[in-house]
């Protein structure tokens, strides 16, 4: 293991810990709508859902063989401007958490490459055009699909069900909504889980630990699917929170068919080889859930908030990303150290914050709204 | 740039159609469900059709989960 220089290895932790944010970010792509409508219980649906995520980690042995899949040029990329990519994705990741809004781990990761390779290797680096196609095209497409199919589907489920009794209905499709949601989660672990795995194993490639054409060793599946796996059962909560009660108020039979669009949009634009945003998607089935739905009232303040963070998600971990790989850059080891610890500090700092008003599994259907304060406000510490 | 709108109307087509479908498929076995509940006080043939109705449209709603479990393990493929 001499291939395993101090970079390598600062690389693969920081990776674990992006799969980590990247996990808890997400659980409430697939449980959110469960928790709110009751169908599973908040800590059951965490465990279930972080236990999918790891299953689908060890299933999914397509990995990515390109860390970005051609948004920017991958013989340019260094482990250091991986690592500075990282760090503007996991640091917007949590900046996101804090303020309880649902944004695309995918787009922070890619966005934090950009930054990385932008300032490491030159704007030639990057292909703008690629992240248009792979990127922006689907960012737009794919919640308006998501949105559209629940959006239809609501609308018939509670036309077909309007006479019947209410408590058999509710019953029913809460039934329904556990096999929905599992499956929106393995999708998720499939998907996600390999991301992390790409990244560390392309790593070790490139440091020489691994041949050319090596597939990912054991302990870089059982990892990554642990780190996504655990980061899914501590649950983000705060996010959970916003798609679940946030945005619209979620009853089963609308759970259901928001559920029922995200996997079918997730697994057939797989099947045709789109890239696309489980978290958009299942946003997007969501407000065309509460849509369908005759006077359910969709929150139009949350959701421009939610679209807001989803357009400065790139940019802005591109801006961290790029800033981390000037550091590295020009400071070599002792700059990878200093940006590791100003990241954990700022990490620490941030986890700190959503002390002020936590929310976890107890109080996550109790309120609509996520907030920093809780008494009257002095002023708001955070930068979102 | 090179944008498959092939593709992109393909998956909008399918996900719209599949969304639909399971939804109401889903819906009218949860009817046939309502229905037997509220034929328990006077059993007849009701009780009976809503219960077959119910079971065939939850055995179509399984057979699309069991073929999207298909597509997400690569190792049925």
């Amino acid at each position: 293991m001499d291939h395993i220089t101090f970079l390598v290895a600062v690389v693969i932790v920081t990776a674990l810990a992006f799969d980590f944010t990247n996990g808890f970010h997400d659980t409430a792509n697939a449980m959110a709508t469960s928790i709110a409508t009751g169908a599973l219980k908040p800590r059951t649906a965490v465990l279930v859902s972080g236990m999918l995520n790891i299953a689908g980690a060890f299933l999914s042995t397509e990995v990515a063989r390109t860390i970005s899949g051609g948004i920017v040029d991958d013989t340019l990329v260094s482990p250091a401007m991986i690592f500075a990519g990282l760090v503007g994705a996991i640091l917007w990741n949590l900046v996101t958490w804090l303020a309880g809004l649902p944004s695309s781990s995918s787009h922070a990761l890619f966005g934090g490459l950009i930054g990385a390779v932008w300032v490491g290797a030159g704007a030639d680096g990057v292909h703008f055009e690629k992240v248009v196609e792979k990127v922006l095209i689907p960012a737009v497409a794919s919640p308006v699909v998501a949105g559209v199919a629940a959006l239809i589907a609501t609308y018939l489920a509670y036309k077909l069900t309007e006479r019947a009794r209410k408590e058999t209905v509710t019953k029913g499709f809460r039934i329904g909504q556990i096999a929905s949601a599992s499956l929106v989660s393995l999708a998720h672990g499939t998907n996600d889980a390999q991301k992390t795995m790409g990244v560390i194993t392309l790593t070790l490639i490139s440091a020489g630990a691994l041949g050319h054409e090596a597939g990912p060793p054991v302990w870089v599946i059982a990892s990554a699917g642990l780190a996504i796996g655990l980061g899914t059962y501590l649950g983000g909560w705060r996010i959970i929170r916003t798609m679940g009660k946030g945005l619209t108020e979620i009853q089963s039979p609308q759970g259901f068919a928001a559920e029922t669009a995200s996997t079918t949009v997730i697994l057939t634009s797989a099947h045709l080889g789109f890239a696309l945003s489980t978290t958009q998607v299942a946003s997007g089935s969501i407000l065309g859930a509460g849509l369908g739905r005759r006077l359910a009232e969709v929150r139009w303040g949350v959701a421009g908030r939610m679209v807001a963070a989803w357009l400065i998600t790139l940019p802005a971990a591109a801006l961290v990303g790029g800033l981390a790989a000037s550091v590295v850059k020009h400071g070599g080891n002792a700059g990878t150290a200093v940006i590791a610890l100003v990241a954990l500090a700022l990490a620490t700092v941030i986890v700190l914050a959503s002390r002020r008003n936590p929310v976890h599994a107890n109080n996550v259907n109790d309120d609509q709204a996520v907030t920093l304060r809780t008494a009257a406000p002095t002023h708001v510490g955070t930068a979102a | 740039m090179h944008l498959d709108w092939t593709a992109l109307g393909q998956v909008t087509a399918v996900s719209i159609g599949v969304t639909v479908a399971v939804v109401c498929v889903f819906a009218l076995g949860v009817l046939g469900l309502a229905r037997t509940d509220d034929s328990r006080e006077h059993p007849d043939g009701a009780r009976a059709l809503g219960l077959t109705q119910a079971a065939l449209c939850f055995l179509a709603c399984a057979a699309v989960v069991a073929y999207g479990i298909y597509l997400i393990v690569p190792q049925f493929h």
